[in-house]
């Protein structure tokens, strides 16, 4: 009996694990099951993913994770956010840990090919920077021969750094510790002479995190190209899709001049556009394994593209628009036709 | 078969039943079940993981260790640059692993002792203030140590500008200590040489002086003779070399002080976070083991007429290390695997190589394997040469 009793339970245990192998909308229905987005985020970039003095997470990485949980579940709230270092995030989306990963990640061909990555959009285009205490008197990256520099690891920053000391045949020597907070600690104690991560991470530090803002100075060069932006753990097309589209909802609204403000009286627009992207004229909703009102709700609660970059960014760093205006101002961000 | 039934009209052969309800054959049909399921288990893992990965179009295998690495470490005790293989890599930071742990068992074994014996002194305050050095230091979490001590060294020294000079040529920077070395030269090969002859020398010396000592019991001072023996060849060897004497000072170029041998601050704070948290298990261990002496073998001594110090050196200690060893072992091997911690303070060690090793290529369960894989195979040399070292100090009866 007893033996019989066990044997049942083994086998039971053994078809609950194989019951798990993904497929296709694996995801998704997971996500409806659970109730929330298990969302990957930076243990603390302010204006991307960082959380307030209330404990509530904000920045523009954050608002995409807020976006797919208003367009899946309704409520941009429903997420739970797993803070994480450079060297944990591609580990955890892979093993299902996260169901998104949106941490300021630059997408590349090794991560997108080989490391099971899908990247679904590019929400920030950035180039890598570095900043110095004004006192070293330094002005440009050519003078940083010999120059101890701290690095955050696993990033395509550390990589880039290499090849272009080694290209412009300089030394130099890196100091990398794991977690942004303790990094940027070593920094501004005098543990390295120069910092380097995206410019905006630049902006960022030295705007949140400096004793002293007007100390330090971010270099005129733009090192590399870095295409931010969210990436899901391939093999689950109708997933990365959803993640997409809602990305592209928020670009479309902006152009389309659709705010959080003003998305009410828009869905009486003549604009056959944005009647397709508010649900108005449906089928877009349907076709995503989605409810027709998915746009509507991204844009009502979380806001377009250009008001998420403004609340986040403009106004917490100063950053403006630069290459992230959209296209029709001569920028990069151009979404895909919602139709 | 121990239960076979003989019957009246001879041996009743035997059916399936008795078979079944033999105690042998069950406890041996139940131990090839409990197989089967192990085995059953472990490969229902290793397929899913594969399976997973596929899915996911995870490429797997051990190829990547011949990519180049492209990105930089800061210490290395082997030549390393961004251009060498991943494999290079991992061996930088294995080499940096073992030099911390190796470093730190010798450190935390000497100030451990210095303090376990210190608890037992009959000085008052010389007892208290090692209870209240074991009790603190013991009692903080390890990981917070090294983040105390990484705050600490950055935050407390100057910059390299003007670097602090508690002796001459020696600085102290927020960049960690420069201390001047000799420029490399012959002469210091034949010390090496001579350090190597000098073991010998010494080892057939202390032979000889114990066989005096057993045959006609006169003590031979083996201790200033050692030392005599090995200083004076090195001395020798230095001469014969030509006696060099030029140095590697450090100094201020650029930005950082270039020259002379550089400990940086990385390496300083796990090396003084694991010294001194496991120092603190090590003094309670050689405590124990002192007290776990009974008292009449200090009597006995005293009957004999040994000084205290001879009794100590050549009496009590010997016994209380049988005692010691084993638990010793085990401060050492976690010492060693504590010093996967220095990941946190940006010490470039194995584990901080391998993750980025698997960050960069993706290949977590391969990275994870190597280093588990070396962390268990230091952690099994470590416990090999105490398991020695323990019989050869245990009580050998004549």
């Amino acid at each position: 009996m007893k033996m019989k009793t066990i044997l049942a339970a083994g086998a039971m245990s053994v078809a609950a694990i194989a019951a798990n192998n993904a497929h296709a909308g694996a995801v998704l229905d997971g996500i409806k099951a659970k109730g929330f987005v298990q969302c990957g985020v930076n243990t603390g970039v302010p204006g991307f993913s960082a959380a307030n003095a209330e404990g509530k997470w904000e920045g523009i990485d954050v608002d995409v994770c807020r976006a797919i949980s208003a367009a899946v579940l309704g409520d941009a709230n429903k997420v739970q956010y797993t803070p994480m270092t450079a060297a944990q995030r591609f580990t955890a989306l892979q093993s299902g840990e996260i169901d998104i990963l949106s941490r300021n990640t630059t997408a590349t061909l090794t991560r997108d090919a080989k490391l099971g990555l899908t990247f679904v959009g590019i929400n920030y285009y950035d180039g890598q920077g570095f900043m110095v205490p004004k006192a070293l008197g330094v002005k440009n990256v050519s003078e940083l021969d010999g120059a101890t520099i701290c690095v955050e690891p696993g990033t395509t920053t550390e990589l880039n750094m290499a090849d272009y000391f080694r290209a412009k045949g300089m030394s130099f020597q890196p100091v990398v510790i794991e977690n942004i907070n303790e990094t940027t600690a070593a920094f501004f104690a005098g543990r390295c002479d120069v910092y380097t991560t995206d410019a905006s991470g630049l902006a960022s530090v030295r705007q949140t995190m400096a004793p002293n803002p007007d100390d330090y100075v971010i270099l005129p060069e733009i090192i590399s190209k870095e295409p931010l932006g969210p990436s899901v753990a391939q093999g689950d097309d109708q997933w990365a899709d959803v993640a997409r589209w809602a990305m592209f909802a928020m670009l479309e609204a902006e152009e389309y001049g659709v705010t959080s403000e003003n998305v009410d009286e828009m869905k009486k627009s003549e604009s056959p556009a944005i009647q397709r992207l508010l649900g108005v004229s449906p089928g877009m909703g349907e076709a995503l394994g989605l409810d027709e009102e998915w746009a509507y709700r991204i844009i009502k609660q979380v806001g377009n593209y250009g008001e998420s970059f403004k609340v986040n960014v403009t106004d917490k760093l100063g950053l403006e628009r630069g290459i992230n205006a959209l296209w029709t101002n001569g920028g990069l961000q151009y979404a895909w036709p919602v139709r | 078969m121990s239960k076979t039934q003989n019957t009246p009209g001879g041996v009743r052969s035997k059916t399936v039943a008795d078979y079944l309800n033999d105690e042998n054959i069950r406890a041996i049909i139940y131990q090839i079940v409990a197989i089967g399921l192990v085995v059953l288990a472990g490969w229902y893992l290793v397929s899913n993981t594969l399976a997973n990965l596929e899915r996911q179009n995870i490429s797997t295998g051990y190829g990547f260790l011949n990519l180049e690495a492209s990105f930089g470490i800061s210490e290395s005790m082997i030549d390393y640059t961004p251009q060498s293989n991943y494999a290079t890599a991992l061996m930088v930071g294995f080499l940096n692993t073992v030099k911390v742990a190796f470093l730190g068992i010798i450190l935390c074994t000497i100030i451990g002792t210095i303090f376990g014996v210190a608890r037992l002194s009959s000085n008052w305050i010389v007892r208290k203030l090692a209870t209240v050095y074991v009790e603190t230091f013991r009692n903080i979490p390890v990981l917070l140590q090294l983040f105390f001590w990484y705050a600490i060294i950055p935050g407390a020294f100057p910059a390299a500008r003007n670097a602090f000079q508690p002796l001459p040529d020696v600085l102290l920077t927020n960049r960690g200590m420069y201390i001047p070395v000799p420029v490399a030269d012959n002469a210091y090969d034949f010390m090496g040489i001579a350090a190597i002859i000098a073991f010998i020398v010494i080892y057939f010396v202390k032979k000889w002086a114990s066989k005096r000592l057993d045959a006609t019991g006169q003590p031979f001072p083996i201790v200033w003779a050692s030392l005599g023996i090995f200083f004076g060849l090195a001395l020798l060897a230095y001469l014969v070399g030509g006696a060099p004497t030029a140095m590697d000072i450090p100094a201020l170029k650029g930005f950082n002080i270039q020259g002379g041998y550089n400990i940086s601050p990385e390496f300083m704070s796990v090396l003084i976070g694991l010294t001194i948290y496991t120092s603190t298990y090590v003094a309670e261990v050689v405590r124990s083991g002192i007290q776990a002496v009974p008292n009449g073998q200090w009597e006995a001594a005293e009957s004999l007429g040994l000084k205290r110090s001879i009794a100590l050196r050549k009496i009590i200690l010997p016994q209380s290390m049988r005692v010691a060893i084993p638990p010793l072992t085990n401060q050492y091997l976690n010492l060693t695997k504590n010093s996967s911690l220095a990941v946190a303070v940006g010490y470039p060690d194995l584990v901080s190589i391998s993750n980025t090793t698997m960050n960069q290529t993706g290949q977590a369960i391969e990275a994870i394997s190597i280093y588990m894989a070396v962390y268990l195979g230091l952690s099994l040399i470590t416990s090999l040469f105490m398991n020695w070292f323990n019989k050869k100090m245990a009580l050998v009866e004549r």
